[in-house]
Parts: C-alpha cells; structure tokens; sequence
C-alpha cells in the first residue's frame, strides 16, 4: 500500500486512520492499534513540522504486511536531519519555541519493535517502523 | 461563567479554573487551535488552575504531551495547578511513558479535580 499525500497538519489523523484500516486484517489488539497510530502520527508529524518547516510538500507512506508483521516507511523530501543521534535523543527538540516534547522518535522507538532514520540534509528523511501484531496473548 | 465552544473544543470556567474539554483526538493539528484559545483565556486573567477533560478521547500523541507541558509551565507561574481528568487507557499509556504524571495531576472527573483544587487553595489562605 503506497499513498502519497500533501503536509499539511489535517492529514496526520488522515494517515493514520489508513494504517489503522490498513492493519485490521491482523487483529490487532487495542493496544497495538493505538501504538501503531502514535508512531504513525509521530512520523507525519515530524514530516509536516521539522522536515517541511509547516510549509508545502509531499509525503510519501508505504507499508506492507508480512505474515505478522507491519512495515511502515514514510518519508519527505524536506530539510532532512544534520544529526540524527542527537535528533533521537529523548527530549531532544530544535523547536522548543513551538512547545515540542522532543519525545516523537522516542515514541516510535518504544511503540513500535524496530525504527530506522535515514536523512540527507537539503534532501529528505526516510522512517522505516516495524511491528509483529496479533502474536501477543497479553498484549504487551 | 464563562462557556463556550470552539473548533470543536469545549471550555468553560469555574472560578479561577479554566476547564478544557479535548473531546477529539489530540495531534499536533488539534495542538494549533487549542493551545492558542487556552492560551488567550489564561491571558485574560482570572484563571490560575488549569484542568484537561479527556472523555472521549481515543488518541493522543507527542504533541498533546508538549501541549500540557506549556499549559503547565504557565499556570505554575501563576500559583496554579494543572489537572487531567477521564482519562482513557491509551492516553494514559502516552501520560505514563513520557512521565508526565510527575507534574500534572490526575482526577477521575473535572469535578473531583475543581474540588481538590478548592479544598488544598482554601487551605493555604
């Protein structure tokens, strides 16, 4: 499933609204319908925020399932992140003034099983999520 | 009292507490027009609590997180208290892991909060 979308702040609920239909033939649990969603919302809003700067472009979201498991990649062709460790620190913000938790990447580190950040500056930033759904009898 | 609707959002004021009901999901698109309101009436003077209605609020990501934070950091500035109430299992998940109950309190209903509020303001006079 590849959609394409513009950034603008309406379409976060939009994408991940779709992942969430998306994953449904897994039987997901509340619980990881609700991490999915977080880390999705987390990716596009990056997207929309830091790489875009609020201003307008192209987001690109695929996914695909495999037996139990969900990739997720979505991407922007925006400012891209000079340092990406530090950019992944908890906490860590480059826009405080817009009252930011620095917590977006420790979101999708902690609600999805694997996240991968590939940048170039001036170019864009690619996030690739996984997640193995409907494995876990406690849901945990 | 004051009691109005906006963008979705519901707010109202009791005494010195401004009550905000999220009532819809809570991203960094709904974080645009809720903080500027919450904002403005904090401004406006009167409010020194601020207490955050969650009923019927399914999700909540990073920016509701950065939300509270700033709404916090302002009412603590003035002497105040920031509250959460009906709090659903997935937003409360989002409050544990980002440790957030370390500063904002949480109240089964706005009432219980107002009330708690009250009693602990009436105890320091």
């Amino acid at each position: 499933m590849k959609i394409i979308f513009e950034s603008c702040s309406e379409n976060e609920a939009f994408a991940r609204t779709v992942v969430a239909a998306y994953i449904t033939r897994l039987n997901p649990t509340l619980e990881e319908m609700s991490d999915v969603k977080t880390a999705v919302s987390e990716a596009v809003t990056n997207c929309i925020i830091h790489g875009y700067e609020n201003k307008e472009g192209s987001i690109v979201m695929e996914c695909v399932i495999h037996n139990n498991d969900i990739s997720i990649m979505i991407e922007d062709y925006g400012k891209g992140i000079n340092d990406i460790e530090k950019a992944m620190e908890p906490l860590y913000t480059t826009r405080p003034e817009w009252e930011r938790s620095g917590m977006g990447f420790a979101f999708m580190e902690a609600f999805m099983d694997k996240l991968e950040v590939e940048s170039v500056p001036g170019k864009g930033t690619k996030v690739f999520m996984e997640k193995t759904i409907g494995l876990c009898e406690d849901g945990e | 009292m004051l009691r109005e609707n906006l963008a979705g959002f519901h707010y109202e004021l009791y005494k010195n507490c401004l009550v905000v009901y999220v009532t819809q999901d809570l991203d960094h698109h709904a974080v645009l027009s809720l903080r500027e309101r919450s904002d403005r009436l904090i401004e406006a003077g009167d409010v020194k609590h601020i207490i955050f209605d969650f009923k019927d609020v399914g999700f909540m990501d990073s920016s509701g997180i950065g939300l509270l934070m700033g709404r916090y950091k302002k009412v603590m500035f003035l002497g105040g208290r920031a509250c959460v109430t009906n709090v659903g299992s997935a937003v409360d998940r989002i409050f544990k892991i980002s440790g957030l109950y370390k500063i904002i309190e949480k109240y089964d209903t706005p009432e219980d909060a107002i009330k708690a509020l009250e009693v602990k303001y009436e105890n320091y006079i």
